[in-house]
């Protein structure tokens, strides 16, 4: 792992521009938050927290490469399986029986 | 040389994803149905994520969590349209009308072959 070897004269290493993209998309996660919150129908909440669960997917890898915890990947990688699992579950269920309850 | 191309590269590659997700946030929350959401959450997100997982597979460089990173970025390219697009056909089998519906249908419909007929293949092909 050779990310102190690369970076800007400046000082500004690699590990901070990982941090930096990492806090960007918590807070348009935050903020995708409003349509999970307020949205009319079913299919908005649900869209919403899709794109949620794809953000945080995205942010666990951010936080792998600027930790150098390689590990955090596999989080990551099941995370996004029970993601896609859970937006087709949900988006049949409330065709087929009017809601996940 | 190498190495300072390297980091340019994931500069690149981290600015594009963050701005393509910016893209699709706003999306998200400014547009006004159900359809142009899972239309612009389906492809401009799957668009960011892939930009940053390719930064983050960029970073690690030759070794086995470079390969997760790949995977992980082809399992999102698959899956992300696919659930945006079951999300919209549940929408669409559980009566959520599209915004302008009303107004395609009735109206719209009725004027815009004989619109199409009228100015046909002749005056649309010479004078524009």
């Amino acid at each position: 792992m050779t990310l102190e070897s690369l970076g800007l004269a400046s000082g500004v290493g690699l590990e901070e521009l990982f941090l930096a993209a990492a806090t960007a998309f918590v807070v348009l996660a935050i903020a995708m938050f409003y349509r999970a919150v307020a949205g009319p129908t079913t299919q908005d909440r649900l869209l919403a927290v899709n794109v949620l669960g794809t953000n945080t997917v995205v942010i666990l890898a951010l936080l792998a490469a600027a930790l150098d915890q390689a590990w955090f990947l596999d989080v990551a990688l099941i995370y996004a399986l029970l993601n896609f699992l859970m937006s087709i579950a949900i988006s049949k269920f409330t065709v087929e029986r009017g809601g996940v309850l | 040389m190498i190495e300072t191309l390297r980091f340019w590269a994931i500069v690149v590659l981290l600015g594009l994803g963050v701005f393509f997700t910016l893209v699709s946030t706003i999306g998200v929350l400014r547009l006004p149905d159900i359809y142009s959401r899972a239309h612009t959450a389906s492809q401009t997100d799957t668009l960011g994520a892939g930009f940053a997982l390719a930064a983050v597979a960029l970073a690690f460089g030759w070794q086995h969590a470079a390969v997760y990173t790949v995977l992980l970025l082809f399992f999102i390219f698959i899956t992300n349209p696919t659930a945006a697009h079951a999300i919209a056909r549940s929408a669409a089998e559980s009566g959520v009308e599209p915004l302008l519906a009303e107004e395609g249908d009735a109206d719209g419909s009725d004027t815009e072959p004989t619109a199409a007929t009228d100015g046909g293949d002749a005056d649309g092909g010479e004078t524009r």
